[in-house]
């Protein structure tokens, strides 16, 4: 957070601070809101290890751009942004590997049993992955190696930050692709029917093992896509360090205020948290008796705002019940 | 088409639910299975089907044939697409999907085919109201509607065996009957079917052949106009007796049955 306000202050007006503050955070919120909704829309599991692959999927991309440079080392003549894309992809392919391989054998077995059973275990995953990517980070943080690093894009009297720009693009496509699954095509649906009735899926044919082992593998690449956009600048251009994960989990609020399984909602709810954030760094870090990180803290008073008002969240379906 | 053979269930390791339960659905008729609560008509059918697992069931003896292949531990989506639907107790439709969405979910085996297209008329064709209602939201549907959802969304599989379980629970008389009527119908465009019923008296004016079960075991078969006829199913299970003049109660509470069914 510190760092945010440092690199906040190195922006030019007081507004256009406030908006990459509000654009960064908000697309970050989004697409971590968005993976657990996938995970949560087909499986009815709230799955607390979302921050954690987060952190996993950008130690990922650090290790293989910076340290085992794989692809870069087998095409030493090809241009740095070429090699880190490349990358990256394996990166990502990597992430969305271990999500479906961690569904496989910890999830898996637990078809069937209580949801709150299933939620507990994800926090116990999420304590280990979060343990043994931390052992592999170290104390130092772990650059991405990006191409772009801390430049701007100056253009007709406006500064552009690459990676907020990218961010906004990466989020909205994952949006549409997103609202476009789970309404028009044949998994989405069998996503929703696997979430809300399980057994009564398998009557009709519908693999459930299967539609587990996808909603995990697209959650821990989305975790994985945000956690690299939450290593870079403006967030944190230092790269991934062993606070990543816990600064991941804070989109908790963003999930909770969209609704927990409306993809819209997670984009609203990533995005007003981000507001709510980026406001509070800009005019409460100054008040004294707030301390020091309130803004922090921010997002998870907004939730409890809004579940006071709509306990289903802004855009969750209530339940249907007929009388 | 369908063969069940001595089939012995055990759930949660410990408890024999079915002891050794025989039945066949032929090609092209309506099966009926009676029985009272807890008989294990439920159990039958989800060995059937494949969905034992998730209640802790295993068959521990016996085999299950359909269309002469052995599917005793096939995976249900497997069983589905050969031919085997089914529609759950309790209606169990997608309540937060709309008539439309359901119906989607329903035809997840074989979707993308020409095929759907003509399950979906059929299924219209024979549920005027869904027609009504597609793009409602399930779980607001009247019980009759769910019911029909049900059925349309197990027949969205173009089934060769479609299981019913219990259709005429929790529905008005008048609901009963158009049920009923809808399982004659599908039966007569070619489909066999097997009713899971406590209400024998609906189940075995449209069946061909009966089934009764208790506690695990067949009791008794025959062609449906025998069982109703039969003095012991009248009075068990159609509750009538003698030349259907009513019971009272208190007989029924100093009589103790001694009797053993033998088929």
């Amino acid at each position: 957070m510190i760092e945010a306000v440092v690199f906040a202050q190195a922006g030019t007006s007081p507004a256009g601070r406030l908006l990459v503050d509000f654009l960064s955070l908000g697309s970050i919120y989004a697409l971590l809101a968005m993976g657990f909704v996938i995970i949560f829309k087909a499986t009815q599991v709230l799955n607390f290890a979302h921050g954690a692959l987060a952190a996993l999927g950008a130690f990922l991309v650090a290790s293989f751009a910076t340290v085992l440079q794989v692809p870069g080392r087998w095409m030493p003549g090809a241009p740095l942004w070429l090699r880190w894309t490349l990358s990256v992809l394996a990166a990502l392919a990597l992430a969305t590997i271990i999500g479906m391989v961690l569904e496989r054998i910890v999830i898996r077995p637990m078809l069937g049993e209580e949801l709150f059973a299933v939620a507990i275990v994800t926090l116990g995953l999420d304590i280990i992955i979060r343990t043994i990517t931390n052992d592999f980070i170290g104390t130092q943080a772990r650059p991405l190696g990006d191409p772009f690093g801390t430049n701007v894009w100056a253009i007709e009297g406006f500064t552009l930050i690459p990676w907020t720009i990218i961010a906004q693009v990466a989020t909205t496509i994952v949006l549409v692709a997103l609202v476009a699954l789970f309404f028009r095509s044949r998994l989405g649906i069998a996503m929703r029917a696997t979430a809300f009735d399980q057994e009564a899926a398998r009557a009709q044919g519908i693999d459930v093992g299967r539609v587990f082992s996808i909603s995990w593998g697209i959650g821990a690449f989305l975790a994985g896509v945000a956690g690299i956009f939450l290593s870079l600048f403006p967030r944190r251009a230092a790269g991934v360090d062993q606070s990543t994960a816990f600064f991941a989990f804070a989109a908790f609020p963003a999930i909770i205020l969209g609704g927990l399984d409306s993809v819209v909602g997670a984009v609203v709810g990533g995005f007003a948290v981000g507001l709510a954030q980026a406001l509070a760094t800009e005019f409460l870090t100054g008040i004294s008796f707030l301390g020091v990180g309130f803004a922090g803290v921010v997002p998870y008073l907004l939730m409890l705002a809004v579940l006071l008002i709509r306990p289903y969240g802004l855009f969750g379906s209530e339940e249907i019940r007929r009388v | 088409m369908l063969r069940v053979e001595n089939l012995e269930v055990v759930y949660n390791d410990v408890v024999l639910v079915l002891r050794g339960v025989s039945l066949e659905v032929p090609d092209g008729k309506i099966v009926a299975l009676l029985g009272a609560n807890g008989a294990g008509k439920t159990t039958t059918l989800r060995a059937i089907t494949g969905l034992l697992d998730i209640h802790e069931g295993e068959i521990t003896k016996g085999s299950i044939h359909f269309d002469g292949d052995e599917i005793t531990h096939l995976d249900p989506a497997v069983r589905v697409k050969k031919g085997i639907s089914q529609v759950m107790e309790g209606r169990r439709v997608f309540a937060e999907m709309t008539v439309d969405e359901n119906l989607k979910a329903g035809a997840y085996v074989n979707s993308g085919s020409d095929a759907v297209e003509a399950a979906y008329e059929r299924v219209m064709d024979l549920f005027p109201r869904l027609k009504e209602r597609r793009k409602a939201v399930a779980g607001y549907l009247s019980g009759g509607e769910q019911q029909m959802l049900a059925i349309g969304r197990a027949l969205m599989q173009q089934p060769k065996l479609l299981i019913l379980d219990e259709p005429s629970l929790g529905l008005a008389p008048l609901l009963v009957q158009q049920v009923r009527d809808v399982i004659v119908e599908i039966n007569e465009q070619g489909t066999s079917v097997l009713l899971i019923e406590q209400n024998a008296n609906m189940a075995l004016s449209i069946a061909h052949h009966g089934y009764i079960m208790e506690t695990g075991k067949m009791v008794m078969d025959g062609p449906a106009e025998k069982l109703l006829r039969d003095e012991d199913v009248q009075e068990f299970y159609l509750g009538l007796r003698g030349e259907g003049e009513r019971k009272s109660f208190r007989d029924v509470k100093h009589y103790k049955r001694r009797k053993r069914w033998l088929s």
